[in-house]
């Protein structure tokens, strides 16, 4: 069902309120791959929000939708979320990082209730993926598997294997996601190498491509159920985003890929994220 | 087949390890309806074909893309199934190592992997189809268990039991056409247990996939030089059979490995840790492929050119008896 101007609202708002949570995370835990964590959030917001078949309280639900953060850098800024969806107490995530804490950069499926698959070296989480929507096929099951990279990742040549795979197989139950922030470690993918033109590669190999604005939940949402009704293949919705999206000293900027906040840090990002909170129309 | 019995296979003396591998596996098939076969591109050389001929819905070829499979796999294994995945040796412990530790042990997830030409059992192809290095990188990833089973029949009994053994489970096989060790395939295997071949006093050889034929045959010309060989078939290679070993020490002082592997991190390696812990005095001698790139040839030949054959281990036997060992009976204060 499309979303609403209300839904559409309310998924802006829990957004802002997961930056704001990714924010004070990464200032007790010492550091984070903020501006990754804060590219993917829209979509992770209208996955986990909106879209996906899940239940906290059953996290092995054989029914249940899989997602695969394969950019697992990320994994800040998704336990953040699965925190808050109630997949475990959300209080936890103040022992981020700390020895002994089930929460590290990267997170453990065996350890992080809600996790479906182990992941942090690129380029690994798509045949997952893969495999999970075969499994779903070959069980006669309905539900649909996700699956997030980053665009750095797909230098990795793992993707492009398992890309031929999803498009031979005709995986119409997977949806990829790229969080297309334009920026690696060590700079702009397009200086350091030649990603695009992304969408007529993976149209190539069999998908069907659509290429949005990942800031905007309604062309997020759209793209999602479009993908929902795409038979014969499956879908990869290459997603515009910007690197450190809502804190100004961030955005666009590839050394906040990895970093640590000091308290005045700290408040400079929150102000950032409070205001936007605040502008929120309507 | 008889009652009780999970397969069977007629001729298993004249089968490779691979084709009993095959054939068990098929067998398997309505006994554990979660298996998923997968290869990529070598579903005849493997012999795992054999099974999607059977159940062609649960088995998947995914072209040459080892990587993709293996992740696939671990995702097979999230979805519930029970994938057995079958490439040369080379390819998955060396191109897939990292999806294999990543992917698979890292999350513990049901993977049975059965590995074939490893070593230099395909010694014609050259290196870069040779793998002797696969028992030291699977050994020292957590969660796995590696087995290398002597001969064919060995294969078959170490794939049925591998499907009742938790996680994942690394299988190694030759190309292997030499003769079976083993008459039947009725010795009471165990995933862990290793088989005493043959009793002896004097000497220890510790031998696993085909080092252990070889090492059968020097026991018998040793005993004909009055030497008493005592010959262990140490198939699984983790977890060890610590206790074997220690036993060796015990008995007989002096122990040999025989292993198609490179000299560091193998078999010999996996059983040198045992032994050390003893805090007893042991001759010890590892026989396998030296530190190098092995030289092309037929795998009987090479196994005689490395000294790992017969040949080999009997001079190498003869050598380590003239070693003097400084015994401590004292076994209580060590181990």
């Amino acid at each position: 069902m499309p979303l609403t101007q209300e839904g559409i609202k309310g998924l802006t708002k829990k957004a802002w309120e997961i930056r704001r949570a990714i924010i004070e995370t990464t200032f007790t835990c010492g550091g984070s791959h903020l501006g990754g964590s804060l590219s993917q959030t829209d979509v992770l917001v209208a996955l986990y929000y909106k879209y996906l078949r899940i239940d906290a309280a059953r996290p092995q639900w054989e029914d249940r939708d899989r997602f695969i953060l394969s950019k697992g850098h990320g994994g800040i800024g998704w336990a953040t979320i699965l925190g808050d969806k109630g997949f475990f107490d959300k209080a936890l995530l103040k022992d981020f990082n700390k020895t002994g804490s089930p929460f590290g950069m990267h997170l453990d499926s065996r350890r992080v209730k809600g996790c479906d698959a182990s992941t942090g070296s690129l380029g690994h989480g798509l045949a997952i993926a893969i495999g999970l929507a075969v499994g779903a096929r070959l069980r006669k099951k309905d539900y649909r598997t996700y699956c997030m990279m980053g665009d750095g990742e797909l230098c990795e040549g793992t993707v492009w294997e398992a890309s031929i795979l999803a498009g031979h197989h005709k995986l119409d139950n997977l949806t990829a996601f790229v969080d297309r922030n334009s920026l690696m470690i060590d700079g702009p993918t397009e200086q350091i190498t030649t990603l695009e033109p992304i969408d007529e590669k993976f149209k190539a190999f069999g998908w069907e491509t659509l290429v949005i604005d990942g800031h905007d939940f309604a062309a997020i949402g759209e793209a999602i159920e479009k993908a929902q009704t795409i038979k014969g293949k499956p879908t990869i919705i290459i997603c515009k985003t910007i690197k450190g999206k809502g804190v100004d000293i961030m955005e666009g900027q590839a050394q906040w890929h990895y970093g640590g906040l000091n308290s005045d840090l700290r408040d400079q990002a929150l102000a950032c994220i409070d205001k936007h909170y605040r502008e929120i129309p309507g | 087949m008889a009652e009780g019995m999970t397969w069977s296979v007629t001729d298993g003396d004249k089968l490779t390890q691979a084709e009993v591998y095959g054939e068990v596996l098929s067998q398997l098939g309505d006994k554990y309806p979660d298996i998923i076969a997968i290869t990529a591109d070598l579903a005849s050389s493997t012999k795992i074909e054999r099974f999607g001929k059977k159940y062609p819905e649960r088995f998947i070829n995914v072209g040459i893309a080892e990587n993709s499979m293996f992740g696939m796999a671990a995702g097979l294994a999230l979805a519930g199934f029970k994938p057995v995945v079958s490439t040369f040796a080379a390819f998955t412990a060396l191109r897939s190592a990292e999806q294999v530790r990543t992917d698979i042990c890292y999350q513990n997830l049901d993977v049975k992997i059965i590995a074939t030409h490893a070593g230099i059992s395909f010694g014609q192809a050259g290196s870069t189809h040779h793998c002797t290095e696969d028992i030291a990188v699977m050994r020292s990833f957590a969660n796995m268990t590696v087995i290398v089973p002597a001969d064919g029949l060995e294969t078959g009994n170490a794939v049925a039991a591998a499907m009742e053994w938790p996680g994942p489970v690394y299988i190694r096989v030759g190309r292997g056409f030499e003769p079976p060790v083993n008459k039947t395939k009725d010795y009471g295997y165990e995933i862990g247990k290793a088989i005493t071949m043959r009793e002896g006093r004097d000497i220890t050889i510790i031998a696993c996939g085909v080092g252990v034929l070889h090492a059968v045959r020097a026991a018998e010309v040793l005993a004909r030089q009055g030497l008493s060989a005592r010959v262990i078939n140490m198939h699984t290679i983790k977890p060890i059979d610590r206790d074997a070993i220690i036993q060796a020490v015990k008995d007989t002082r002096r122990i040999i490995t025989v292993e198609d592997h490179n000299l560091i991190g193998g078999l010999g390696s996996a059983v040198a840790e045992v032994i050390i812990e003893t805090g007893k005095a042991c001759g010890f001698r590892k026989l396998g492929v030296p530190d190098c790139y092995s030289i092309v040839g037929y795998p009987e030949d090479l196994y005689h050119y490395y000294k790992f054959d017969a040949d080999g281990i009997v001079e190498t036997v003869s050598e380590l008896m003239r070693m003097e060992i400084e015994e401590d009976e004292d076994w209580e204060d060590e181990v």
